[in-house]
């Protein structure tokens, strides 16, 4: 009896232990209760925020209502993103096909909500019946006059990656049909940044002060029309790991548009991310490198003092983080030295073997380096490296409580902006006020702990 | 026309009012000691029904899945299956895997009864936990049949044999909260009749802080208990609105076990039922502290009945949840404009008219097989005054400017979902001050006086 599978080992690695190549990327093991969801959870991830679109999940139930309004991707104007639309696939369409209540749906639809796009998500099921998704959405797309978009999103189909490309490809299409004439030559596309908690228009506001036009956001308080004329823009600034980089790099392909990658965690990433862009603009704005100093400056003016206060309590502590996709571990890992916090396990759902070996490079020796870990695991090497506070999503957060351990809710569903300089802040906040609660010292594991040094302390 | 019409106007979908069948089978696995819930399909149900459970009750809620791939599907997801179990065994050391189907492994055929045959054949000589299946394919009912047929699972192919007869009585209640589990447990205990209550997730989805992390939480009814149920004096299952054959009717089928069927213990006469029922299989009279918790709901029902007599209700959830809201809003003078359920085909209707008959001012409008979408355009011209039901309608209070009295699953934007007390005559006041402290809540809010006494 172990914790760790045989057939796991090679997925989790120590820093400093040796070259790192950790297996990453393949399929999940049966039976090891993986903390990982399917191609469709990839794939509406990342559309779901499009506002003014209609999703349909073309399925049984449980895909669309379990993806209904659970996240904090806020939305400026239409909320249309809010509601969970599906075919509900009963068994007579699963005998006879679906396509004539996919049509049908669509149709009601489209008339009820007007929608400037659909996107028809494909689930397992339809992979198996073999509707013609595609046909559907050509045939509706032509009698609504609007785009109908198939996301071929069948969750058995690979992993969450495989449901960001279907993703991409469906947005893919969308693009070039809008009018860029009014597109400024100092202008970006904001990519795999999805709003949550009104975190795009800290970034947003930041640009603003740059002088930088955003054309569209992909895919954070996104609009159809927005995504339609994204080939305008003069730089895609792509956050996240692989969300949207597909997007990206067939945006450069047939529109030549160039990339960065970005962040907007943490003090050092957010503050790089700027200054990439200024550096980009440079010859077409002199004076932008100025301003985005000033804006940083300005803000870091605000943020460090307060920053320094948490620090004095947060010293030495430990932090374990379980997350998505690792670019946000990467900004984390360097987050929490600024709190003086030391990272000693960190890991992800779907890390490629480039974002392992920089995992390795920027974590101490001796940090745990995990791929698509699960719940044993993540509660083995908490107890381990006596972890104080789990960064993680809401999967994550019942095994920190269980153990006695603070937590910090760094996905979808979280309601607090931790983006930019004041997410930063807002961070180091909710850090704080976990760690710093009373309650841990009443939780058995840390209470007998606490009893057992007061009694050594008296023997001695 | 028959006022229990099934949705037949639209073809979507819109804020459904149900979820899919596995999640039900997954929760009352998960009430079984020793259970770890398997999902057979991708590996994608696992993770979105663990991430929705753990948003009502807070705890951990591994789920198992046979994670199929495109090869799988194609092939058949047997040897996933089987290796699956196998990593479960080692990691999990379970008592019982209880395996669910899904709609992926339903269409590609898979033969779950016989890929288990084979399993016990192979690595019979591991010692091998209970294997319970299920076929819960998301496509065919809701979250309840996939509840019950689970239960109806556990009880075939646990409960094999007739057990002596014991001064015992099943208790199968269908889906409610861990308090309320708990509260069954107690009345029984205080009747002096031991229970099985199955599954009983009242420990296993409302556990303990702890020294250490458990891999399966302790609590969950015994497979011991299970295999016994056969050698009970009767079993009362709750829910009016059941399949045909059930745990209850199974049990009383073969080993000739009684079955009482009576709706949900909401309210006064519902919970009556339930006590003389237990008062005739145990044989003793109940016990006074529930007499006094009946005269006072009874006191209670008298002392508020001014704040909520004549307010006009929207009820929704599963199809026994809102058969037993009936029966209790009934009794406090609250009419029931519409009472819907996700649920088709399930007898809602008679259900309600049983529950209401004498004591309800009006028969509400029923709808089997609603969506949100539906019940907001009826509700809307029903001008409601109060929601009750879980989560999901909070957009449509908030639009509405109405209270929604959370009750059912999921709760997942208020703390304590899973101690939600409506069962008995004491969650019955509970539900009770509950409802009355949210229409003097609303009237206070609404009113510019600021009244410090109400």
């Amino acid at each position: 009896m172990s914790t760790i599978l045989e057939e796991r080992k090679d997925q989790i690695h120590l820093s400093g232990q040796g070259a790192i190549d950790i297996a990453c990327n393949r399929e999940s093991l049966a039976g090891a209760v993986s903390q990982r969801a399917c191609v469709f959870c990839g794939s509406r991830v990342v559309l779901y925020p499009i506002a003014d679109a209609l999703h349909l999940v073309h399925g049984p139930i449980g895909c669309a209502v379990y993806t209904w309004d659970i996240r904090g991707a806020l939305s400026s104007g239409p909320e249309l993103h809010r509601l969970s639309f599906s075919t509900d696939l009963q068994e007579t369409d699963v005998i006879f096909g679906g396509e004539k209540k996919l049509e049908a749906a669509l149709d009601e639809l489209i008339d009820r909500h007007s929608p400037k796009a659909a996107f028809v998500y494909s689930t397992c099921i339809v992979g198996i019946i073999g509707d013609d998704v595609e046909a559907v959405c050509r045939k509706m797309s032509e009698k609504k006059g609007i785009p109908v978009l198939p996301v071929q999103s069948e969750g058995f189909k690979g992993s969450k990656r495989e449901g960001y490309l279907a993703a991409c490809k469906a947005m893919f299409r969308l693009i070039g049909g809008g009018d860029t004439s009014d597109v400024s030559p100092v202008s970006v596309n904001i990519f795999g940044d999805f709003n949550l908690a009104g975190e795009i228009w800290i970034v947003r506001e930041y640009f603003r002060k740059m002088g930088v036009q955003v054309v569209a956001n992909v895919t954070g308080d996104g609009r159809v029309r927005d995504i339609a004329r994204c080939h305008g823009a003069a730089l895609n600034l792509v956050q996240c790991s692989g969300a949207t980089l597909d997007l990206a790099r067939m945006m450069e392909d047939k529109y030549d548009i160039p990339y960065e990658r970005v962040s907007y965690l943490g003090i050092e990433d957010m503050a790089d991310s700027l200054y990439k862009v200024a550096d980009f603009f440079k010859d077409r704005d002199p004076g932008i490198v100025e301003r985005t100093q000033a804006l940083v400056r300005e803000e870091l003016e605000a943020l460090m003092p307060e920053l320094a206060r948490m620090r004095r309590d947060l010293e030495g502590r430990k932090v374990a983080m379980y997350v998505g996709g690792s670019f946000k571990a990467f900004s984390l890992v360097k987050a929490f030295r600024h709190l003086g916090m030391q990272v000693v396990l960190v890991g992800s759902q779907t890390g490629t073997k480039e974002d392992y070996a920089e995992l390795e490079q920027i974590t101490d020796p001796g940090t745990v380096i995990i791929d698509d870990a699960n719940p044993l695991e993540l509660s083995h090497f908490i107890k381990e490296k006596d972890v104080d506070v789990f960064v993680g999503g809401v999967k994550e957060r019942p095994i920190a409580f269980k153990l006695g351990v603070g937590f910090c809710d760094h996905n979808h569903e979280r309601k607090e902006a931790l983006e930019g300089f004041e997410g930063m802040l807002n961070f180091a906040r909710e850090i704080h006020r976990s760690v710093m609660s009373p309650v841990w010292q009443f939780v058995p594991r840390r209470a007998n702990r606490a009893g057992r040094n007061r009694k050594e302390a008296v023997n001695e | 026309m028959s006022k229990a019409a099934t949705k037949p106007n639209f073809v979507s979908t819109t804020n459904a009012c149900k979820l899919c069948t596995p999640l039900g089978a997954s929760l009352a696995f998960r009430g079984v000691e020793g259970g770890v819930p398997f999902l057979h399909g991708s590996q994608g149900c696992a993770t979105y029904m663990r991430r929705y459970v753990i948003s009502h009750f807070r705890e951990p809620v591994d789920i198992a899945s046979s994670a199929l791939g495109e090869k799988n599907a194609i092939y058949g997801g047997g040897p996933n299956l089987k290796k699956g179990i196998l990593n479960v065994m080692k990691k999990y050391e379970p008592g019982l895997v209880g395996v669910a189907t899904t709609c992926l492994t339903e269409t590609i055929g898979d033969d779950v009864p016989r890929y288990l045959a084979e399993f016990r054949e192979e690595f019979g000589d591991l010692g091998l936990p209970e294997l319970v299946n299920v076929s819960t394919p998301s496509y065919s009912g809701t979250h309840m049949d996939g509840w019950h047929g689970a239960v109806r699972a556990l009880v075939e192919q646990l409960c094999t044999a007739k057990a002596p007869d014991a001064r015992r009585v099943n208790i199968l209640p269908g889906l409610v909260s861990c308090e309320d589990v708990r509260h069954l447990s107690g009345i029984c205990r205080d009747f002096g009749i031991e229970a099985t209550i199955l599954p009983d997730i009242s420990e296993t989805l409302d556990g303990p802080a702890l020294e250490d992390y458990v891999k399966i939480p302790s609590g969950g009814t015994p497979v011991r208990a299970i295999k016994e149920m056969s050698g009970a004096r009767g079993t009362i299952e709750f829910g009016r609105c059941l399949p045909k054959h059930t745990g209850g009717t199974s049990l009383e089928d073969r080993f000739g076990v009684p079955n009482h069927r009576m709706g949900l213990p909401m309210g006064l006469r519902e919970s009556d039922v339930f006590f003389e029922t237990l008062e005739a299989l145990s044989g003793s009279p109940r016990p006074r502290c529930y007499e006094l918790e009946r005269g006072r709901l009874i006191d209670a029902y008298v002392d508020g009945h001014k704040y909520v007599s004549g307010k006009r209700a929207v009820i929704y959830g599963e199809e026994d949840l809102v058969a037993g809201l009936s029966a209790f809003l009934a009794e406090i003078g609250v009419d029931v404009v519409l009472a819907g359920t996700g649920a088709r085909n399930k007898g809602l209707e008679a259900a309600i008219a049983q529950v209401t008959d004498g004591v309800a001012r009006m028969a509400p409008e029923v709808r089997e097989g609603v969506d949100f979408h539906d019940i907001a355009a009826e509700a809307e011209s029903l001008r409601p005054d109060l929601l009750v039901g879980h989560s999901k309608g909070y957009r449509y209070a908030k639009a509405w400017g109405v209270p929604l009295i959370r009750v059912g699953f999921p709760v997942h934007d208020r703390f304590g979902g899973q101690r939600i007390a409506t069962l008995g005559y004491k969650g019955a006041l509970s539900l009770y001050d509950r409802i009355v402290n949210a229409v003097i809540e609303k009237a206070q809010a609404d009113c510019s006086v600021g009244y410090g006494y109400i």
